[in-house]
């Protein structure tokens, strides 16, 4: 019994251990100059965007198909966990010349 | 309407064709003043807009010209005092302020709905006539490498403002 509970708790320690850094990464994406770069860029669900808007102007990553809409404020990184799978094209709404691509895989 | 939105930005096309005629470009402090104007024109025309128009999106476009302009002549503000540069007055700012000015009174006198589509087509055709300017005359004649680069960025702001303005015309109709 106190075995079982224990080798129970080690292979979910173990199981928790190796999932949170294999899978949950975080991607930087900067916006710069009015460019968002990368233009295009591969994550998981789970993983971490980190916005960066290195600009005096605010930005927004918004998505065409309405799965996400992130506002950056001038000179502010703003952070947001992508939660559905596919292929997003995103865009600013102030200066929708400014467009990218984010791959999601589930 | 369309004679007049052509009037607006009548200023920056005969800039262009004479200068470039005459092979007379304008100097750099003469280009700083242009820039700086133009950016003041769209915050006025904004806060005008900010306090007369009934469509959200219309209102929160202006918002985002006032937010952006007030940025943009923020840094070039900060660029003359670095490089020392004193913005000289000149016809084009002179034309383009006076335009501005009957523009702006002309707007006055509409309101509701009249009022928003008459304002987003200026700006739609305002930012054209500007990026215009920005890309065949005032970009290729900064001399200063700095000033240059600020306009460069003005002209990737301005044309996404125009596309922007383009979405919230397109969403009036």
């Amino acid at each position: 019994m106190r075995t079982g509970c224990s080798l129970a708790v080690v292979t979910a320690l173990m199981l928790g251990a190796m999932a949170v850094p294999a899978h949950a990464a975080t991607i930087q994406v900067v916006m710069e100059n009015l460019v968002v770069s990368p233009a295009e860029v591969s994550a998981k669900v789970g993983d971490t965007v980190e916005w960066i808007n290195k600009d005096v102007f605010a930005h927004t990553a918004t998505a065409r198909n309405g799965d996400f809409d992130v506002t950056m404020p001038p000179k502010k990184t703003v952070t947001s966990v992508l939660t559905k799978a596919g292929t997003v094209e995103y865009y600013c709404r102030y200066h929708p010349n400014m467009k990218a691509v984010l791959k999601i895989a589930p | 309407m369309f004679v007049r939105l052509s009037a607006a930005v009548a200023a920056l096309s005969l800039l262009t064709g004479a200068a470039l005629a005459q092979g007379a470009k304008p100097t750099d402090p003469q280009i700083a003043h242009i820039a700086y104007t133009a950016g003041v024109i769209d915050i006025t025309a904004a806060k005008q807009a900010i306090s007369k128009a009934s469509n959200k999106d219309v209102k929160a476009f202006a918002e985002d010209m006032v937010r952006d302009h007030e940025a943009v002549n923020k840094q070039a503000l900060d660029l003359v005092k670095k490089l020392k540069v004193t913005p000289e007055d000149n016809d084009t700012s002179k034309t383009l302020s006076k335009q501005a000015a009957d523009k702006l009174a002309e707007l006055a006198k509409l309101s509701g709905a009249a009022y928003d589509k008459a304002y987003v087509a200026n700006e739609v055709a305002y930012h054209k006539a500007v990026n215009g300017a920005l890309e065949t005359l005032l970009i290729p004649s900064a001399s200063n490498a700095e000033l240059k680069s600020l306009l460069q960025t003005g002209l990737k702001i301005f044309q996404g403002h125009q596309l922007h303005a383009e979405h919230v015309a397109a969403e009036l109709k």
